[in-house]
């Protein structure tokens, strides 16, 4: 029996964006009716890869190949007309739309202009049939929970004629019944002959799903596995590189003085508990880590402790002063500091110079401003030594903040947090699309800031950076702590388990 | 730093051109109905330049100034306030009312009708500003209705409670006059026109809402609100209360445009009061940029093309040409800004990304 | 899942639209019986009269236009608040048109002045990305003086001046339905049913004869077209392919772009056509109301359609309900003073039962603050003989203003309405 030959090849990729190469030489070979699971750290090229093959970026070099015959695409259009569809991450949908309007959107089925409903509603019942994906044509997609919102999307590919599904990080937003599910229907699909590619950094799911792997790092393809001859601690090391360990700082800092104590903490959205229960403290010296896949309360604890959410539920005390009800301003004024998970969405004022945003937060206090007044002076020598100190890349303190790359972006935020001395800091996310210098940055200044005593709530997804600098560790699902962890000792895959609950199963 | 002058040179460069498209667009225009536009023109510059004319622009400009600036407030937190006109047209009915009910030594009179108007702007506007914080209203529609609801209810306080009684020959229905301490004398006769005095408060009001919005945490507090409102609320700033009270600043300032017409020229509310001068405010503020600079520059053009079309129609030109001109300075100079807005920020960027590089390789041989 | 769950959720989907028009039918005999009640107890006949009906309608036409023009903009995710601006250039091209070339030309003449306006708009907005609020704005303001301008250049020495037109005198056709409403039928006077059965001033069935002949008699053929525009952009907008296209513009223009739909052409298509039903609403208030272009006209109808708009919910049925309920105030203001105070009684019994209805539904504040509303109103009634003209004129902005605050969680925009679109750049 003949090896088939690949559905898609992608041979010598390479892209560069101004001051980055993205991919240098990528190559990728997938077979048909595989799960291609393509892995990296965020930053690591992924995404661009993806785009490229999509056609929603052209390559500079390298060439692609689909189902043997080499391509151009100039558009997602080509690629679709390819046989290749793609779910974003962020999903493409209209929530004011039912089902079957936002799958025939764009390639509807119509007599004279007038829209075939039948016809339609027909095709969408036959895919979703044929494919195992269950969905409703007539429901308003604003009813529909994100996992229902998924299948939508795959639906839309598939009513396209797609048989090859790009899936960019698909279980980010899913919690983990979710997760169970979706790998329920890819492997359907993949039985039915799809050829599906799943980018992710994600490992165990990774390792449970994929047929085979291909590890990206710093814009290269690192190797090519299959998910039974690797451990995920090789691939973590794959995806990392070896000479890249996550920073030890094992000499232990913490002190007895608790400088922010949660008690009983709980958001009600709904009818249903987003955050429920939650109580733990953190001392001057610490780094408490708090892992979970995404959309399992870390924002409402975030948002709660600093006072953009009112609790429905509990205490919060800083430096032993009761602040739960305390307005945002206050609390920072206090000394709270944030670095937010969407750093351009919620840190920065984009078209605005660089020492207006180191202000930004500090607004009320010296040396940004006296009294009522804003002193320009001190802000911009306070944003001097920001940049010097911090080694943000900058012409100076008048750029625009939105001249500055991603890292730098990053490198500023944190320096505005951290030279302001904070006692307790919050940092979601704090080097999530960041390049590996920066990042290494970051966590130096993370590190010092805790030798000198700052106590700081750490809340990542990368669960080397977790375990890599945490004091200590709590896993959060469904709203809830549920379990309290040592970083000296616990493994990604131990933690893992505990964050898709697989691990709660088995004690309980 | 060159490069900074030259891209302000750049947003200085849009405005100019826009007058000069504008120019060409009323050409076209006269050229139609078979005027000559040089001749046109040459009487507008000739009848523009006289000493009168000048000391009119400044008279015409001022309450647009006022307005720009009630809009400019807005604008520069992203609060779209519509209704600058209705607020105004409540504010200067109330003020006038007020004005003429009391009598207090001059200057305290003066200062009195200014507040009881800028409290009656600020009110309608906080009517917008209370329906968006409480219920989520976009302030674009509630302004709008209620700048419908202000010509509805002014009309009735005036023809019911606030009309000066009627002589059995008169027509007209306005309030009662103000007496002389609630008026403003002339700052000087040039020409034989009247400078109205109300150009000093409206310059000591443009600095100050400079101060206010570009000096102070508060005004930090609305220009980030304005750019990015979540980065905002993240830094401490609570967005209900700048929603309202940055609609209230804006309704107060609003409250004062009527203000020079009613101390210098009316003495009471009329129906001639001049309506429309909301909507021309969002003009001016539009085309100077919402700052009280640009505003001034934008109102004395707007003032000047007014006071100068007036001899058209001494010349058998029908001057309702220069509305076009406006027209095409105002739509022109907002496509044209944000053509620039785009073309500087990609500038920037590849400024700020080269400059980067040049740094980053500078500290590269540095550790080398 | 089963496929058998499916098909019950998907009858129930279907049963549930029909229970809402049955709700809507029951509403509105609701709102009749209490009409035909309140005309009945206060003695004021031109509540319920054909004629009131008939002026409801043709006061109600212009707001209808505009409404459905602000719907076709917005569907696609365009704000038009110059609106008003575009009905100006209506009423101007309208008259000039109807003045040199008769009505239908007048027709004509007033949609392409309008559309003229909206281009200006969508270039602006769309192709240049000018905030919408701010090229709106300006197009009100151009399209006053274009309007001016050309007056005095087209009026001036003509029997019209700056601010007003000659004559113009309208000669499209017009219908009265015969045998019920007492229409010609092939030169035979037909006998007038719903007038006979009108004038016997029966309680109901005389009030609802009313509304049915107040719908029948003297419609002009831009009434008719207006009224059967209703159904045909729900048809057009919710049924048809470029129907869909267009609202995906407003509803998520990213996702519409990324299925190869031209969200830029949706845009302006929605703009274009939102400017020639505005124009058409010009010309209407030209050819059919005042027979001649004055300024100041439109008197901020284009504003009361948007005002229309946001109340119908962005739906034609709803923006049709409102442009009727709004002409009918305006109609019963011009037509009888007694009428307007009547309807105060009108306005405290349906307040009461609705505060009643929202106690029962446990909604306490809401039902009280009702309750007490409509006690006062009842007070203003009773203690009165006559309702200000003004505070007829404010009620289409106050009611819209009450609606948005009260019930704006009910109300359901496009998702990306008013939001600046480019191609490419992704903003969530």
């Amino acid at each position: 029996m003949t090896e088939p030959g690949p559905a898609v090849e992608l041979k010598g990729i390479t892209k560069t964006f101004p001051g980055v190469v993205a991919n240098d030489d990528v190559n990728l070979v997938v077979l048909p009716a595989e799960i291609h699971a393509v892995v990296g750290e965020n930053g690591a090229g992924k995404s661009t890869l993806m785009k490229i093959l999509y056609g929603m970026l052209r390559p500079d070099g390298g060439t692609i190949s689909v189902d043997g015959r080499d391509v151009r695409f100039r558009s997602p259009k080509d690629a679709i007309a390819a046989g290749i569809g793609m779910v974003h991450q962020h999903f493409m949908l209209a929530t004011n739309l039912t089902v079957l309007e936002n799958v025939v959107l764009g390639s509807e089925p119509a007599h004279a202009g007038v829209l075939d409903f039948d016809g339609a509603r027909t095709r969408i019942k036959e895919l979703s049939e044929s494919y195992g994906v269950p969905l409703d044509p007539d429901r308003l997609l604003e009813d529909l929970a994100v996992g229902e919102r998924q299948r939508v999307e795959i639906v839309k590919v598939l009513y396209r004629g797609a048989q090859i599904l790009i899936l960019d990080e698909p279980t980010a937003v899913l919690v983990p019944q979710e997760v169970e599910e979706l790998f329920g229907h890819l492997r359907e699909l993949k039985e039915r002959g799809v050829t599906i590619i799943f980018i992710s950094h994600k490992l165990d799911e990774v390792l449970e799903i994929a047929d085979s792997i291909t590890v990206i790092r710093d814009g290269h393809t690192v190797a090519t596995v299959k998910p039974h001859d690797v451990t995920a601690r090789q691939l973590a090391e794959l995806m990392v590189g070896s000479e890249l360990p996550t920073p030890e700082t094992r000499e232990s800092t913490v002190t007895e003085e608790v400088l922010l104590s949660v008690r009983g903490l709980g958001v009600r959205i709904g009818d249903r508990w987003a955050l429920e229960e939650t109580s733990f403290d953190i001392h001057r010296g610490e780094i408490v880590g708090i892992a979970g896949v995404e959309g399992n309360g870390q924002r409402e604890l975030v948002e709660t402790l600093m006072g953009l959410r009112k609790p429905d539920a509990g205490d919060i005390t800083l430096a032993d002063v009761g602040v739960g009800l305390w307005p945002t301003r206050r609390r920072r004024e206090a000394g709270l500091g944030y670095i937010p998970e969407d750093r351009q969405g919620r840190g920065l004022l984009l078209p605005s110079p660089l020492w207006e945003n180191a202000m930004l937060g500090h607004q009320t206090r010296d040396p940004f401003s006296k009294g009522p007044w804003i002193n320009k002076g001190g802000a911009r020598r306070r944003t001097e030594d920001l940049i010097r100190e911090y080694n943000v890349m900058t012409p100076g303190p008048d750029t625009s903040a939105l001249a500055l790359s991603g890292g730098n972006q990053q490198k500023l935020i944190v320096g505005r947090e951290m030279i302001a001395e904070p006692k307790v800091l919050i940092a979601a996310q704090p080097t999530r699309g960041i390049d590996v210098g920066a990042q290494e940055a970051v966590w130096e200044q993370i590190r010092a800031a805790r030798a000198a005593g700052l106590a700081l709530l750490l809340i990542s997804a990368d669960l080397e950076e977790l375990i890599g600098l945490s004091d200590t560790l709590y896993v959060i699902l469904r709203g809830r702590l549920v379990a309290k962890l040592d970083p000296a000792t616990v493994t990604p895959e131990e933690l893992g388990s505990y964050m898709t609950g697989a691990a709660e199963a088995a004690t309980a | 730093m060159s490069k900074r002058y030259r891209i302000r040179l750049l947003w200085l460069l849009v405005p100019a051109s826009a007058i000069v498209l504008a120019f060409a667009v009323s050409s076209i225009a006269l050229l139609a109905i078979g005027e000559s536009p040089i001749s046109a023109f040459r009487s507008m510059f000739e009848y523009g330049s006289q000493q009168n004319s000048l000391v009119s622009m400044v008279n015409r400009a001022v309450p647009l100034y006022v307005a720009g600036l009630a809009v400019a407030i807005g604008f520069k937190m992203n609060l779209f306030n519509i209704g600058v006109e209705g607020q105004y047209r409540i504010a200067a009915l109330l003020a006038a009312a007020a004005g003429a009910a009391v009598t207090l030594p001059a200057p305290l009179h003066i200062v009195f009708i200014m507040l009881v108007a800028m409290a009656a702007g600020a009110a309608w506007a906080g009517i917008a500003g209370v329906l968006k914080v409480k219920r989520g209203v976009h302030e674009v529609v509630s302004t709008i209705m209620l700048n419908s609801i202000a010509t509805g209810i002014g009309a009735y306080l005036l023809a019911n409670y606030l009309r000066k009684p009627r002589l059995p020959h008169e027509l007209i229905i306005q309030t009662r006059q103000i007496p002389p301490s609630g008026q403003l004398p002339p700052l000087a006769v040039i020409g034989g026109e009247n400078l109205r005095s109300f150009v000093l408060i409206a310059a000591v009001l443009g600095f100050l809402v400079y101060v206010l919005i570009w000096r102070t945490r508060f005004g930090f507090d609305l220009r980030a609100s304005g750019i990015n409102p979540d980065a905002a609320r993240v830094s401490g700033v609570s967005p209900n209360r700048m929603i309202l009270t940055t609609m209230l600043i804006s309704g107060a300032v609003a409250g004062l445009i009527g203000m020079s017409d009613l101390f210098g020229f009316f003495h009471a509310y009329t129906l001639d009061f001049p309506t429309g001068l909301g909507f021309d405010g969002i003009a001016v503020a539009l085309v100077g940029l919402n700052h009280p600079v640009g505003v001034a520059a934008a109102a004395m053009v707007f003032g000047w093309v007014d006071r100068a079309a007036q001899i058209l129609d001494l010349e058998g030109i029908p001057k309702e040409v220069i509305i076009i001109t406006k027209g095409v300075i105002i739509l022109s100079v907002v496509v044209a800004y944000e053509v620039v807005r785009r073309l500087v920020q990609t500038q920037e960027v590849k400024a700020a990304a080269e400059e980067t590089r040049r740094l980053e390789e500078q500290k590269e041989v540095v550790a080398a | 899942m089963s496929w058998g769950g499916l098909d019950t959720a998907l009858a129930q989907a279907t049963r549930g639209r029909r229970l809402e028009a049955r709700r809507i039918l029951l509403l509105l005999a609701g709102v009749l019986i209490l009409l035909s009640a309140v005309r009945v107890i206060t003695g004021a006949p031109d509540l319920t009269s054909s004629d009131t009906y008939g002026a409801a309608l043709r006061l109600g036409v212009p707001i209808l236009l505009a409404g459905l023009g602000g719907l076709y903009a917005e569907r696609t995710g365009m704000v038009n608040i110059g609106l008003e601006g575009m009905m100006i250039l209506g009423t101007w091209f309208g008259a000039w048109g109807g003045w040199h070339y008769g009505p239908v030309w007048g027709v004509v003449l007033g949609i392409a002045g309008g559309t003229l306006g909206a281009l200006i708009h969508a270039v602006a907005t769309v192709t240049f990305g000018v905030n919408q609020i701010v090229s709106g704005v300006a197009i009100n303001i151009l399209a006053g003086g274009v309007a001016r301008f050309l007056s005095v250049i087209a009026f001036t020495g003509h029997g019209g001046g700056a601010t007003q037109s000659p004559q113009v005198t309208s000669e499209l056709p017009r219908l009265t339905v015969p045998v019920l409403a007492g229409g010609k039928l092939f030169g035979w006077q037909s006998p007038d049913v719903l007038g006979w059965l009108e004038n016997r001033h029966w309680f109901l069935l005389s009030d609802t004869s009313a509304l049915f002949r107040g719908f029948m008699i003297d419609l002009s053929i831009l009434t008719i077209i207006t009224v059967l525009l209703v159904p045909a952009t729900f048809f057009f907008l919710w049924r048809t392919r470029l129907g869909l296209r267009m609202r995906s513009g407003g509803e998520n223009p990213w996702a519409a772009e990324s299925l190869g739909v031209r969200v830029y052409t949706m845009k302006y298509l929605g703009v274009l056509i939102s400017g020639a039903l505005a124009g058409l609403a010009g010309a209407f208030l030209v050819l059919e109301g005042a027979g001649i272009y004055r300024e100041g006209q439109t008197g901020g109808r284009g504003f009361i359609g948007l005002a229309a708009m946001i109340f119908g919910n962005w739906r034609p049925s709803g923006v049709g309900a409102a442009a009727g309920l709004f002409g009918y105030a305006h109609a019963l203001d011009l037509r009888s003073a007694p009428a307007v105070h009547a309807l105060l009684l009108f306005a405290a019994i349906s307040l009461t039962l609705l505060g009643a209805w929202w106690l029962y539904r446990r909604r306490l504040t809401v039902g009280i603050s009702t309750l007490v509303i409509g006690g006062l109103v009842f007070l203003w009634f009773a203690v009165t003989d006559t309702v200000p003209a003004q505070f007829v004129y404010i009620t289409p902005y106050v009611t819209t203003l009450v609606v948005l605050a009260f019930a704006s969680q009910r109300l359901r925009m496009p998702t990306y309405d008013g939001i600046p679109f480019r191609k490419g750049e992704q903003i969530t």
